[in-house]
């Protein structure tokens, strides 16, 4: 089952509630996304930690709604 | 089971200087952001040893309780969990992967 790009949105953003977010569905299925987070959160953080960052707020979702997933994250 | 998985991975990424759990294998990568980090390698000129994970579910899911990282590729290097594919194309865009390759004294023919 996929996630739409919106559910995707408004679940990143509760966890990062200041951030921008940029989502694309880069194959238009509805399963591959690539998702550039911008967020105050992010600062002094290192990529991995960021990322697991992003990857906590997702939980579940990695296991089997997502299958391929594009992370960016920049501080803001 | 489960259990030599996780023995084996600190094994491995203990005795190899650069190890990619991957799907699929560095002459027949099985998916495009495995494949991504395979070519960087090669174009580093780094030797790896590269792990398929699809060849056994229970390797597959302690790659994953070992880094605590849910999806794949992930590279190590000298024992050091680096990330995945978007973390190493950051990397070797800004030059850091090549600089920690050199400090980590990881040989790259130059």
């Amino acid at each position: 089952m996929a996630i739409t790009g919106t559910e995707l949105k408004a679940l990143l953003q509760s966890a990062f509630v200041d951030a921008d977010i940029i989502i694309e569905d880069t194959q238009g299925d509805n399963n591959h996304y690539g998702v550039h987070i911008k967020s105050s959160l992010f600062k002094g953080k290192s990529r991995l930690e960021q990322h697991k960052m992003v990857y906590a707020a997702l939980g579940d979702l990695m296991q089997d709604r997502l299958h391929a997933l594009s992370l960016k994250t920049s501080e803001k | 089971m489960a259990q030599d998985w996780l023995k084996q991975i600190d094994q491995d990424v203990k005795q190899y200087d650069v190890v990619l759990y991957m799907k699929g294998s560095q002459e027949a990568p099985m998916c495009g952001f495995s494949g991504f980090v395979v070519q960087v390698l090669k174009k580093l000129g780094v030797s790896f040893k590269d792990v398929n994970v699809l060849m056994d579910s229970d390797l597959r899911q302690a790659v994953k309780d070992y880094s605590k990282w849910p999806t794949l590729p992930q590279l190590y290097i000298k024992g050091e969990f680096i990330g995945g594919a978007d973390i190493v194309r950051d990397m070797y865009q800004s030059g850091e992967l090549q600089d920690l390759l050199k400090q980590k004294g990881v040989g790259t023919p130059s």
